[in-house]
């Protein structure tokens, strides 16, 4: 069964404030980093830049941006590993 | 609306949260085995699980008028140690005829080693030789992809893994697909911070269909919420879907993974009304039809 997506308009009424007050969680997390003793340590940090990764995602005007966040935040995955046999 | 929460572990919860579920519309529950929080010392405190997953947990849950069932394993984490694996995995024939028991689980990986991939085909090689339905545990945050795209592989690997017996859990937006496309069962975990949200649950409904998939709470010891599966409800009713595709993903989808069980017995109600009632719960474990098992333990 396949379910209608909400009309886009009805989403942006339903969600507007919890998507502001999230990103103003976000700034608050980024501003709390920033300003804490040996801030320049923690902005070099991978996990860092994957964050501002990841509002380069939220920025594009395109479908699967969670996905992508998803993919920016895992683990490679190499295909060839080898498989232990079955028994 | 009544519902089924598919995974949650009530080992950690207060007789409270049954009460709660209850009053909430939850008939049934599975409890897959897990890690306690601590690594246990030896086989025999599994045992003693088993016996708490198998025996306890039922009666508890009985007393809210609810059904309890439960999957075994020695799960991922604790799998790093494969000789204490083996002694675990040898004694989990002896439960696989209690009357809760719907199969192997939750089997799967955690931190993506060659460990972990060992034991997990070991269980899988028990499920097979008992024709018992899997349930799969994949991994946590930057460990998901790689480890749900590992376990499919080992699965797809074995030829007598049928994909419509194995339930792969806490897929997110970046895995799901692989799970349906597989011809998996999937279901996604409604948990704070490191899983999914209602929201984004019902986003992933809204794009991959409501056709094998479910929802859970994985309630634990963790920050966690029991009542997560009603959010849900309620998110795809604020959105305005319709009842019947919110039953087909709370209720109907665990219930048709679950009846492939070999200890399957149908519930009294469902040939008459398929939402149970407290009086109608009173008849758990009553007669009903059961499922031979296929093959016994070599």
């Amino acid at each position: 069964m396949n379910l209608t997506p909400v009309p886009a308009a009805k989403t942006l009424d339903a969600y507007f404030l919890e998507a502001r007050s999230k990103l103003l969680d976000l700034a608050g997390i980024l501003d709390r980093i920033d300003r804490g003793l040996d801030a320049d340590a923690a902005t070099h940090d991978i996990r860092y830049s994957q964050l501002r990764q990841a509002l380069t995602i939220l920025h594009r005007h395109e479908p699967g941006r969670a996905e992508q966040v998803q993919q920016l935040f895992s683990l490679h995955y190499d295909p060839a590993w080898k498989r232990p046999a079955p028994r | 609306m009544n519902y089924i929460d598919p995974h949650i572990h009530m080992i950690s919860r207060v007789t409270d949260d049954y009460h709660r579920m209850a009053q909430c519309g939850c008939v049934a529950l599975s409890e897959p085995a897990f890690w306690a929080g601590f690594d246990r010392g030896c086989a025999n405190a599994f045992h003693d699980y088993f016996r708490q997953l198998t025996e306890y947990e039922p009666k508890r849950a009985a007393q809210f008028h609810i059904r309890h069932y439960c999957w075994l394993c020695i799960n991922a984490k604790e799998a790093e140690n494969v000789s204490l694996s083996r002694e675990v995995i040898a004694m989990i024939p002896e439960f696989l005829g209690k009357p809760n028991v719907l199969g192997i689980g939750e089997i799967g990986l955690n931190k993506n080693t060659k460990n972990e991939a060992t034991i997990f085909q070991e269980h899988v090689d028990l499920a097979m030789r008992t024709n018992e339905l899997i349930l799969i545990h994949t991994p946590h945050l930057e460990d998901k992809f790689k480890g749900t795209r590992m376990i499919i592989d080992m699965l797809q690997n074995d030829r007598r893994v049928k994909p419509e017996r194995v339930l792969i859990d806490h897929v997110e937006e970046h895995t799901v697909k692989y799970a349906l496309d597989g011809g998996f069962w999937c279901a996604m975990t409604l948990y704070p911070t490191t899983k999914c949200t209602p929201e984004r649950a019902a986003d992933i409904i809204e794009m991959v269909g409501t056709d094998r998939i479910m929802a859970n709470s994985a309630g634990d010891w963790g920050k966690s919420n029991p009542l997560a599966v009603p959010e849900l409800i309620l998110e795809m009713k604020r959105r305005g879907h319709p009842e019947s595709a919110i039953r087909k993903i709370v209720y109907e989808n665990p219930l048709a993974f679950w009846r492939q069980s070999n200890n399957w017995k149908d519930w009294p109600a469902e040939k008459s009304e398929p939402q149970a009632t407290a009086d109608e719960t009173k008849s758990k474990n009553g007669p009903a039809t059961t499922r031979p098992r296929a093959a016994t333990v070599s």
